[in-house]
């Protein structure tokens, strides 16, 4: 028997049993429409691969980490000066997970200004929109696990906003801290719900996520007639240009953490005041900043209630983008979507940078 | 015979850039994982080194009995033989790393996992144990009990 037969048998064999030539069937028929804003797929893709890299770093990072009041400072410190390289894959952690934030809002926002969420992509939209609340999360706990300064105080502010939502508010507040204060039984929480509750429901989300985007195929811009769109193969031609992709992402990657590695700060005292300059990380900073403007008291609201009911019907109004920017006879909502997404964006940037300066 | 040659020539480079591009794939691979791997190599904890330790009050230990104490990092074992007889050893199993007691009744160290005995200077009496037990040195100085190592 020749090579080439051993191989072609070896492979059906494997088929019988697998049905992996489905898979391979799909790939081989898969293709990517190409036009002018055919660079917005790949952020879907870059935040693919940076979840990836998050992955990769923590269960790293895993191996020296101990999570509790007494050894979690002095395990990342060990982490970031006795074990080799230690402070780089801390610091590749820190900050992919601040690009991974940014891939996912400008992937959310591409998404938005080119209307991909429409008929039949609502849940692709909606599957998407929680996996970015599950980031946001991993952000949000993952910020106290150092147990520094800053990271305690950035946990009871945030804990506490939560805790002033109407009705569930104060349940959720000590859901969150496991108990009525930010202390020991916190960090053992953030600790599981950052490596094992977040990662599960991640994993079966992006699943999902996934699936629809190869169930729907990719969105096409509604201008271009179909009899004009040209197409490439995703595999791999499409995939190369993801893998080039991927490969700058982690020059970049590479050189923010060896040029600005991330600080430590230092540990956290329960019995000092909050240091001067604390805020939370920059995707939160808009919301801080918002909070911080808004009186102690107008009309019958707490401040702060009204803050938290506005971002919420902010919210409400950008999650249920696909079924309001859609006319009843199918017909877009152009300019309102539009006019709301870059309300949405010049609110985000300018309450960011104003949060930062001040 | 000259497009033969032209395709032979174009082949070489090919040829060349994918060495190329392959080469620098490999290299910047093996950049990506050299620290990881070094990474996982777990760095050298000093281990709290101690010459000696206070293993307690001379009144604390009854003849015939033992107890395990902490010497440094790792376990050891103080026997009164008598009324004025100390022993100590490491109460490290020279088998399996297993920690060993003093067995009252039949006056030996005897190690739980798998059966090994020691007799009162720490040499194999039966079972599997390739090598004697570490012996310490047992000081008493005023009421207290003084373990260190034997110079």
């Amino acid at each position: 028997m020749s090579i080439t037969e051993i191989k072609s048998k070896t492979l059906d064999w494997l088929d019988e049993r697998t049905g992996w030539r489905m898979a391979t069937d799909l790939l081989d028929h898969k293709v990517v429409p190409q036009h002018a804003g055919t660079a917005w797929y790949y952020f879907g893709g870059i935040t693919l691969f940076l979840i990836g890299v998050q992955l990769f770093t923590g269960v790293l990072l895993l191996l020296y980490y101990r999570p509790t009041v007494a050894e979690a400072f002095d395990s990342v410190r060990f982490i970031m000066t006795r074990v080799e390289f230690g402070w780089l894959i801390r610091s590749i952690h820190s900050w992919s997970a601040n690009l991974l934030i940014l891939s996912a809002f400008i992937h959310m926002f591409s998404v938005a200004f080119t209307r991909s969420y429409q008929r039949p992509r609502e849940l692709t939209w909606l599957s998407g929109i929680v996996l970015l609340g599950l980031m946001l999360g991993f952000g949000f706990s993952g910020y106290l696990l150092p147990w520094n300064m800053i990271s305690y105080f950035a946990t009871k502010v945030g804990t506490d906003v939560a805790g002033t939502m109407p009705v569930a508010g104060p349940t959720l507040a000590r859901f969150l801290r496991g108990g009525e204060d930010v202390g020991a039984a916190t960090l053992t929480r953030f600790f599981d719900f950052h490596v094992m509750i977040l990662p599960l429901l991640t994993f079966a989300l992006i699943g999902v996520h996934l699936l629809l985007v190869q169930k729907n195929g990719m969105h096409t811009p509604s201008g271009i007639p179909p009899s004009k769109l040209a197409h490439m193969k995703f595999f791999p031609n499409f995939f190369l240009r993801e893998l080039m992709v991927w490969y700058g992402v982690l020059a970049v990657l590479g050189t923010l953490a060896a040029m600005f590695p991330w600080e430590l700060g230092e540990k956290a005292d329960p019995f000092a005041s909050a240091p001067a300059g604390i805020r939370p990380e920059w995707y939160f900073l808009a919301q801080f900043y918002t909070l911080k403007l808004i009186p102690s008291h107008v009309w019958i609201f707490e401040g702060e209630l009204l803050g938290l009911l506005g971002f919420g019907a902010l919210a409400a109004v950008w999650v249920l983008l696909p079924f309001w920017g859609t006319r009843a006879n199918g017909e877009p909502r152009t300019r309102l979507t539009a006019g709301v997404g870059i309300f949405l964006i010049c609110y985000l940037i300018t309450f960011t940078y104003l949060g930062y300066v001040k | 015979m000259q497009s033969t040659h032209s395709s032979n020539a174009n082949e070489d480079r090919r040829t060349v850039v994918s060495w190329l591009l392959g080469g620098g794939v490999a290299a910047s691979l093996a950049s990506f994982f050299y620290p990881v791997a070094r990474f996982l190599n777990p760095p050298q904890v000093a281990e709290a080194s101690v010459n000696e330790v206070v293993a307690g009050k001379v009144q604390d230990l009854k003849p015939n009995s033992g107890k395990i104490i902490k010497f440094g990092n790792k376990p050891a074992l103080l026997v009164r033989v008598n009324d004025t007889d100390w022993k100590a050893f490491s109460a490290v199993c020279t088998h399996l790393n297993c920690t060993v007691q003093y067995q009252e009744a039949r006056r030996e160290i005897w190690c739980a996992c798998h059966n090994g005995t020691y007799d009162l200077d720490g040499r194999v009496t039966s079972g599997p144990p390739p090598k004697p037990l570490e012996e310490l040195a047992v000081k008493i100085r005023g009421d207290e009990v003084v373990i260190s190592h034997r110079v």
